[in-house]
């Protein structure tokens, strides 16, 4: 168990250098379900952005439809902004294989055309598939490949390293 | 096996939609909440999922209906689905083909979901007990016996307006006697645990023992619409008029029809609904079909993101092994 709150802190400051590095303004934050949302509403709030938050369910635009069908929990997505031409943060706990974030990607297109896309998250796990990275990252955990890391929340957000059964 | 428990692997997940009976709570708002996730792509400039790329999905239509033919097509396309609309009224049924003689025909072209309608009651559970494991078979209207993705539209355009089932007064007025909307949207309202469902029709309208499906029975209007929440009103058929169980649709009118009068009867935010398509001047006045209280356009958008959540959830319950890990 570990408080991701420090973790968010860290985000904050290297997403802050980044948009200043940028020249951006005013960026968009969008959030994967669910982790992603309670991580990219903090920071909002501690960059203090204006704009609402994006939500992404990217549960339709999965690779393993085909594997594991429809997830029960799935939300609606939310963009309550045009995000042409707009610059985007996207942002998910734990980053791995890299799957969840070209679904997100492919998702972002079918609302329109951001002029850029960062991505920011709490966790980099490694273990990637895909040729994907992010920019903005909380912490980076070795882990076993019998291991999960899981964020709990809304409150407090906590880190949960678990071994998976077998 | 009944049509129930064939359209359930056995870890009790929904890979056919035959029928809302017999189904639990959980499967009904596992449909709803997916669906409420769905609604939102109709606004997308991409009104487009890629879930079911590369599925093909035969619209295996063997009674004529454009409505419901056309928004099952809308759902596919938007899951990205390949369809194929085939009107079989007009073509082998009459050239004598049989039933599993165009299954079979029609599954050598390599599909993955069966949406069918046809006038005889069991015709959809007919076919998903013969398809290969793969093939998904959705009821689009079976005879009298069910139209189960018209019941998940309503009951969500319900839920929509009116999310407190347990205290909800529903009446259902009109032919219950064929009605297979009737008998499907009953089922799912007490599945889903609604307070009070009537329904509102003359006795040569009613089926025999309808008490039995769980619906209190009123013969007038003016008692049965009293302080309800939701009026369904059901189209009449033209050919039951020939066949004597009414006297005129004037006097159906007069009886039974939804006038703005009827309606002050029933609570002041009661919602109209019809399965369509609607007779004006024979169940429907005009005025209500389109007045403020009538939500019957927007029951036609819902039945898309119904549609989506039933393919999606069916055709990936089947893509899962049974008793398969995510």
């Amino acid at each position: 168990m570990r408080d991701a709150e420090p973790l968010i802190e860290t985000m904050a400051g290297q997403l802050r250098g980044l948009l200043a590095a940028r020249g951006i303004a005013e960026p968009m934050l969008v959030g994967i379900h669910t982790g992603g949302v309670w991580i990219a509403e903090r920071l909002r709030q501690r960059l203090g952005i204006a704009a609402p938050l994006g939500q992404l369910d990217i549960s339709f635009y999965r690779d393993d439809f085909s594997r594991i069908g429809v997830s029960r929990q799935v939300r609606p997505s939310e963009l309550p902004f045009d995000i042409d031409g707009r610059h985007l943060v996207l942002v998910d706990d734990v980053l791995n294989t890299g799957r969840t974030v070209r679904a997100a990607l492919n998702e972002l297109f079918d609302y329109g055309r951001p002029a850029s896309v960062l991505l920011a998250v709490l966790v980099d796990r490694g273990g990637r598939q895909l040729p994907i990275e992010a920019d903005v990252i909380g912490a980076r955990l070795k882990l076993m490949a019998d291991q999960e890391v899981q964020l709990t929340g809304p409150e407090p957000l906590q880190l949960v390293i678990q071994q998976t059964t077998p | 096996m009944s049509a129930t428990s064939i359209q359930l692997d056995p870890q009790g997940r929904l890979l056919h939609f035959l029928t809302v009976e017999g189904l639990t709570r959980r499967h009904l708002t596992d449909i709803l909440d997916t669906a409420e996730s769905l609604r939102g792509v109709a606004e997308r400039r991409v009104k487009k999922l890629p879930t079911l790329h590369g599925k093909t999905v035969v619209n295996l239509f063997f009674e004529a209906s454009t409505r419901t033919r056309t928004t099952f097509e809308l759902a596919a396309k938007r899951l990205s689905a390949d369809v194929l609309n085939l009107n079989i009224a007009t073509s082998s049924a009459v050239k004598g083909e049989s039933l599993l003689d165009t299954l079979r025909n029609i599954e050598a072209m390599q599909c993955d979901m069966f949406v069918v309608r046809h006038e005889q009651s069991g015709a959809a559970e007919f076919m998903a007990r013969h398809v290969k494991p793969h093939i998904a078979v959705l009821n689009a209207g079976d005879g009298r016996h069910a139209h189960p993705t018209q019941a998940m539209l309503d009951v969500f355009t319900i839920r929509r307006h009116k999310p407190d089932f347990p205290h909800l007064r529903v009446a259902i007025v009109g032919d219950i006697l064929h009605s297979r909307v009737a008998r499907s949207l009953i089922h799912a309202l007490n599945i889903l645990g609604a307070g009070e469902i009537r329904v509102v029709a003359p006795r040569t309208l009613l089926p025999t023992q309808v008490e039995t499906l769980g619906a209190r029975v009123f013969h007038d209007p003016g008692q049965g619409l009293r302080d309800v929440d939701v009026v369904v009103m059901l189209r009449l058929q033209k050919e039951r008029m020939e066949r004597a169980l009414l006297p005129s649709e004037q006097e159906f009118f007069q009886r039974y029809g939804l006038t703005e009068e009827r309606l002050a009867l029933a609570r002041p935010d009661v919602i109209v609904m019809h399965p369509g398509p609607i007779n004006r001047g024979v169940e429907i006045d005009s005025r209500v079909a389109d007045g403020p209280r009538s939500v019957i356009l927007e029951q036609v958008t819902n039945g898309i993101a119904v549609r989506m959540a039933i393919m999606s959830i069916t055709l990936g319950n089947h893509a899962r092994p049974a008793g398969g890990t995510v």
